[in-house]
């Protein structure tokens, strides 16, 4: 009965498993179809094939300035919180200190806080200081949300530092900024880049905190959700998500091709689940 | 400060200290703010720096915010509960079952998750809409004659559409446990006499529910505090306590009231998240 009962459940687990899979990926499907589909209502049957909505994705200006934010953004962000994220990730890593653990679960909270209590605290604080919006308070925000993942990413990768290397610098005369540029970073640097990438992908996708925070220029997801009250722009909208999707699928197979890296280089398996 | 540290504690606390800078700025600071500002008042553009609770007296008393909490909660339950089982025989797939590419299985979850949020919502509304995806499908099988209306516009397409974007949040920490576990725990049941639904519920589960209470505490937090679904998806039945902050903050032009609904209801999901905390540790504590 066990063998044959381990081979059915095992069978049922994995029909249950693409299922699943089928659920997870229905609405992501959906975005390339009606971004090619030749009609101006997102509907099945489907009716033929165009590229029009990418041409006028091309001649919408105000597009054309989302995008430009969002880049400002998504850059500032990714270098900001990548920075902000190794010092932490290097001082857990590195050094025993009292209090590291609640400031480090502190850093760590905006993982588990809804984000329309990050933007909303953050938005009375502004408006108290007297501050006005713009990219800059969105920056301000997503730093706070990406230096967690940037933390969760690094840390890996400053844990498995031998400590006897840093020592062998210091020992060959090395500086202690010497011995981080010429010994340490090299050896981060795939996590590193992996944690630019991460952030740079978050901030470019997050919404709630933009909403909030943005003054009169906004962000491509802000942009989005403005067009999506208009009917007419729906098809265009898709041919902007389907961009958005290829962009984010290459820039997540980078970053885990270089997590990989990171850990082959320091002779660790390289294990599942590094983007969470 | 009278304690002295060694040079590496300084040396860590130098390095840690930016970030933790940050934090106490652009965190803590924020914080504390909202919690003051909740207990002011506000006329159109003069915030009134009294120090009242009547912010809170209208929260919790008006049925409009009693109404929008309580079904905050129960949609936010709902979705984590729907989550969560339909993300277990996943997590349990990829760890007992799945022997290579572990890996590979694992991105797949997440690229989903990492398409516009904004617009997986969006598509939700397109697949349950009147005229979607789903009942032209069903209608052309002939499975139904007419389109179903329950699925959109109410609590159920709020639900089903979180369960769908928190899905990832929910696997990855369930597999992080069961891969944790000894495989020999395991064969020691069998060899001992324990059927695979014994051995499940005796060594398995107890031994997943550091990562089970995870994921349900990763779930239930978040989706308390979103405003998107409910508004593309929910209808007016499926609105959710984010909304009626949200709208405070924008149109209504009362921060106060809705910093005031917004610490309110963190304050009953930190309550119910330290249940769930304590229950579940309790139930994974018991073999040990």
């Amino acid at each position: 009965m066990t063998r044959l009962g381990k081979y059915l459940s095992a069978r049922w687990l994995a029909v249950y498993a693409v299922v699943y899979m089928l659920f997870l990926y229905a609405p992501v499907v959906l975005l390339p179809l009606f971004a090619f589909n030749d009609a101006t209502i997102i509907s099945f049957p489907l009716t033929g094939f165009t590229t029009q909505w990418f041409t006028v994705l091309w001649e919408t200006e105000a597009l054309h300035a989302a995008v430009r934010n969002s880049a400002i953004v998504a850059i500032s962000t990714a270098v900001l919180s990548t920075t902000l994220g190794a010092c932490a990730a290097r001082a857990a890593a590195r050094y025993k200190f009292p209090g590291k653990r609640p400031v480090m679960g502190f850093i760590m909270l905006p993982l588990v806080l809804p984000e329309i209590i990050v933007a909303v605290s953050l938005l009375v604080l502004l408006m108290q200081l007297g501050m006005s919006l713009s990219l800059w308070t969105v920056i301000l925000g997503h730093i706070l949300i990406c230096t967690p993942f940037s933390i969760a990413i690094l840390s890996s990768a400053f844990q498995g530092l031998d400590n006897s290397l840093e020592e062998a610098s210091f020992d060959l005369g090395e500086t202690r900024w010497g011995t981080f540029r010429r010994v340490i970073l090299p050896l981060v640097m795939p996590g590193v880049v992996s944690s630019l990438l991460i952030c740079f992908t978050i901030s470019l996708d997050e919404f709630i905190i933009a909403f909030f925070l943005t003054g009169t220029d906004v962000t491509l997801p802000v942009y989005i959700w403005s067009q999506l009250r208009f009917p007419t722009k729906l098809p265009s909208v898709m041919a902007l998500g389907t961009i958005l999707l290829a962009l984010s699928v290459i820039l997540l197979i980078m970053a885990e091709w270089f997590r990989r890296r990171s850990a082959k280089k320091q002779g660790i398996e390289a294990s599942a689940g590094g983007f969470m | 400060m009278g304690v002295t540290l060694d040079k590496e504690a300084r040396q860590g606390l130098t390095l840690l200290s930016p970030t933790a800078l940050y934090a106490l700025l652009m965190l803590a600071a924020p914080l504390a703010m909202v919690v003051t500002f909740s207990f002011w008042t506000q006329n159109y553009l003069d915030i009134d720096t009294t120090l009242t609770l009547d912010n809170y007296r209208e929260a919790w008393s008006k049925p409009i915010y009693q109404v929008l909490m309580m079904r905050s909660l129960r949609i936010s339950l709902m979705v984590t509960v729907v989550t969560v089982l339909l993300a277990f025989p996943i997590a349990y797939y990829l760890s007992f079952h799945v022997k290579k590419r572990k890996a590979l299985w694992l991105f797949l979850i997440t690229v989903p998750f990492w398409t516009s949020y904004l617009l997986r919502v969006f598509l939700w509304k397109v697949i349950l809409g009147f005229n979607g995806v789903l009942n032209t499908a069903l209608m052309q099988v002939g499975l139904i004659d007419e389109p179903l209306t329950f699925i959109l516009y109410n609590s159920n397409a709020v639900v089903l559409t979180l369960a769908h974007a928190w899905a990832p949040f929910a696997i990855l920490p369930i597999f992080v446990a069961l891969e944790k576990i000894d495989r020999s725990l395991l064969e020691a049941a069998e060899d001992l006499g324990d059927g695979p639904v014994r051995r499940f519920f005796r060594i398995t589960l107890p031994l997943a529910m550091p990562g089970v209470i995870a994921s349900t505490l990763i779930v239930l937090i978040p989706t308390v505090g979103d405003f998107i679904t409910p508004r593309l998806v929910g209808g007016t039945d499926g609105l959710m306590i984010a909304n009626m902050i949200q709208i405070q903050f924008g149109k209504a032009n009362n921060a106060p009231l809705g910093a005031a609904l917004a610490i309110s209801s963190m304050v009953i999901v930190a309550a119910i998240s330290l249940v769930i905390y304590l229950v579940g540790k309790k139930m994974g504590g018991r073999t040990e």
